[in-house]
């Protein structure tokens, strides 16, 4: 009885934040009607939870309760602490796309180091200023994944990059979302189009502003890569100890594609990371890795969905999580392999590292395959560092936290070194550091 | 005063003795070879004086320039001089042998109040022991240890050796695993580290390491216990007669 309350309770607050965002959630033509249908779907689902099999480790009913209101339009104080912010997690040589609180800041922004290839509006102006069906097709969701639903129903703005066919974007386009509120949800939506032939990479930063607390992001990011194009996606969440970040990927590549997606997730209450996946040409190539870096209460969730829905196509994935003290690391990794699409190459490993007995990994892999002549293989391990490698460091005069730290950052390494850009390796590097130091 | 002087050293790994007894003297400049059967706890031994966790020192002493070595962490015993050739090295993907012996080197020379290195000076060094042991410069830069050889490991715990400059060198089996060719790259790397400050205890079970490197003293070890010590001579009337003449004694 307390739970179906509870539920209730829950949708009641989620029905008044939406009725009272309404007014400021930009879209003009048919696009109001379609943030209250994605509404409706959200609705009749609630917020994830325990009973829907993607979600059983990560029950956001259980976990966070509420959906909190949506956050304010950022004032000049909050941009001041969020340009410092931004500032800290810029990746050398990187154009950089600020969001803050849900909302593109164009003055702490890169636009004047774009590059010609690339095109990039905010979604604010393209859903107000074009209602085009194409424009308004950018709030449908194709999964039905009722977080999803509720950041179409939600989205305040985003960035809709656009890499026109045969352009090389030669530089990284990074989108930073920095929160600065206290208790406020925010909800961004980006789109990147990659054109047959085109390359480029994104990086997406996720960080608070001092004083940034209780805040909750739901982010999505839907990618649409040409036939040979490349895209190279690199995320790295941190949040307030005390926050909730959801993001989703959905992307979808053409035939003769390369996606090299990588994601980071290191601080944050509650972190879930949702990347689903479509091969939907033949001989594609997908590298999709991941580390979940874990301490005291904290839950991080990594979920990827890879769809081979066509022959011929090559998936890798290497996932890694650490973790410490009372945290909690997921790791889901479905592989759906569709009839009639032989010669299927997927392979998918996960390892957690165990650094306190009251650390927690929980690893799912899943293999659906409906077709014949694939070749799919899934490992999955966990356990604490080795003592014979502990033991060989210090031997050798590596102190015992200093010989922890070479083995964590071994360890998390490898899925880090399949980041093709060597520039992009070091940042996440850095990032992955920066995390360890400030445990030590 | 001995280099290093163990006395009367007893060590237990779970409830049962492996170590009983022992005495062992060694003095700075000399070569000491331990031979044995397996069991006899030559490695313990090593593991114990390196202070390999999981071990129960139940009596005795060691100790090393006088001082009680037991207790000193291996971090500390290390960046004191004693050093450890493992009988089977460890590899770490993900740490570059280069990374890890800069990190290594300077840690000691940091813990002994030395100057750190300069990047290119390490380097030089490094590049400069390298060829000697006949260590590829694309070896350093790749994972510890990973994808290498037997005897390429070995190697590269001669490598390490050589840069860390220890006064206490203990191999343990450092010919396991080695063809005659490995064999005399690694012992002439040791020979060339034979000097007046330094000693050396070699582990091993076979003779044909002491044709390499000559040593001064050789030990028997048998059931926990040095049963007989000796010149050179002795490995060869081993060679003879066995290692069961001994287990009476011990």
């Amino acid at each position: 009885m307390k739970q179906v309350s509870a539920k209730a309770d829950t949708e009641r607050a989620t029905g008044d934040v939406f009725a009272a965002a309404r007014g400021r959630l930009p879209g003009a033509g048919p696009i109001p009607q379609i943030r209250a249908r994605a509404f409706d779907v959200y609705k009749r689902a609630g917020l994830p939870h325990g009973g829907m099999e993607d979600w059983k480790y990560t029950d956001l009913r259980a976990l966070i309760g509420e959906v909190l209101p949506l956050a304010p339009q950022p004032d000049a104080e909050a941009l001041v602490r969020a340009k410092a912010s931004a500032k800290q997690v810029a990746a050398d040589q990187a154009i950089k796309l600020v969001l803050v609180d849900g909302i593109f800041a164009p003055e702490l922004s890169d636009l004047g180091r774009l590059e010609n290839e690339v095109v990039v509006r905010s979604l604010r102006e393209v859903l107000e200023n074009s209602v085009s069906g194409a424009m308004a097709g950018l709030m449908l969701s194709t999964t039905s994944d009722s977080a999803i639903s509720l950041n179409a129903a939600m989205a305040t703005d985003g960035l809709v990059i656009t890499v026109a066919e045969g352009n090389a974007v030669k530089r990284p386009i990074q989108i930073v979302h920095v929160a600065t509120g206290l208790s406020v949800s925010t909800y961004t939506r980006s789109y990147l189009q990659l054109g047959n032939g085109a390359h480029a990479a994104v990086v997406e930063s996720f960080v608070p502003a001092e004083g940034a607390s209780g805040y909750q992001t739901n982010d999505a990011t839907i990618a649409l890569v040409g036939d040979e194009a490349s895209l190279s996606h690199i995320r790295v969440a941190a949040a307030a100890s005390d926050a909730v970040n959801i993001s989703s990927a959905i992307i979808a590549a053409g035939t003769r594609a390369k996606l090299d997606l990588f994601s980071m997730t290191c601080s944050g209450s509650i972190s879930r990371y949702q990347g689903f996946i479509t091969l939907a040409g033949e001989g594609t190539k997908l590298s999709a890795n991941g580390v979940n870096l874990v301490r005291h209460k904290l839950h991080a969730d990594t979920t990827i969905v890879v769809d081979h829905a066509v022959p011929h196509c090559t998936s890798r994935e290497k996932f890694r999580a650490v973790i410490d003290d009372c945290g909690r690391s997921v790791f889901q990794g479905r592989i759906v392999v569709r009839p009639g699409a032989r010669k299927t190459d997927a392979a998918l490993t996960t390892r957690a590292l165990l650094l306190s007995d009251q650390a927690e990994a929980d690893s799912k892999p899943e293999l659906e395959i409906l077709a014949d002549d694939v070749t799919c293989g899934h490992g999955a391990t966990s356990g604490a560092l080795d003592d014979t490698l502990l033991f060989y460091l210090r031997a050798r005069g590596l102190s015992e936290k200093d010989a922890q730290t070479l083995l964590i950052k071994a360890f998390i390494g490898e899925p880090i070194e399949e980041i093709t850009s060597e520039n992009l390796r070091d940042f996440v590097t850095a990032q992955a550091e920066h995390w360890l130091q400030a445990g030590r | 005063m001995a280099l290093l002087e163990i006395r009367e050293l007893h060590v237990g790994v779970e409830n049962r003795e492996i170590i009983r007894g022992l005495h062992l003297n060694v003095n700075a400049g000399e070569v000491h070879a331990i031979m044995g059967p397996n069991g006899s706890g030559k490695s313990t031994l090593s593991h114990v004086i390196a202070g390999k966790p999981g071990y129960e020192i139940t009596g005795g002493q060691v100790l090393f320039r006088g001082e009680n070595l037991l207790r000193m962490e291996p971090t500390e015993r290390a960046a004191k001089g004693v050093f450890l050739a493992f009988q089977y090295p460890v590899d770490i993907p993900g740490v570059t042998t280069m990374n890890f012996l800069r990190a290594a080197v300077n840690a000691q020379r940091k813990a002994r109040e030395q100057q750190e290195f300069s990047t290119p000076e390490f380097l030089k060094r490094v590049r400069e022991v390298a060829g000697s042991l006949n260590i590829p410069q694309h070896m350093i830069k790749r994972g510890l240890n990973v994808g290498f050889s037997g005897g390429e490991k070995k190697r590269n715990e001669i490598l390490q050796m050589a840069l860390f400059e220890p006064s206490l060198c203990i191999l343990d089996e450092i010919d396991s695993g080695l063809d005659i060719d490995a064999l005399r790259i690694v012992s002439s790397g040791i020979n060339a580290l034979r000097s007046p400050e330094r000693a050396m205890i070699m582990i091993t079970h076979y003779r044909r390491l002491l044709d390499h490197i000559v040593p001064d003293i050789v030990h028997v070890m048998s059931k926990g216990r040095v049963v007989k010590s000796g010149g050179k001579e002795l490995a060869l009337e081993l060679e003879a007669c066995g290692y069961a003449q001994f287990e009476d004694a011990a």
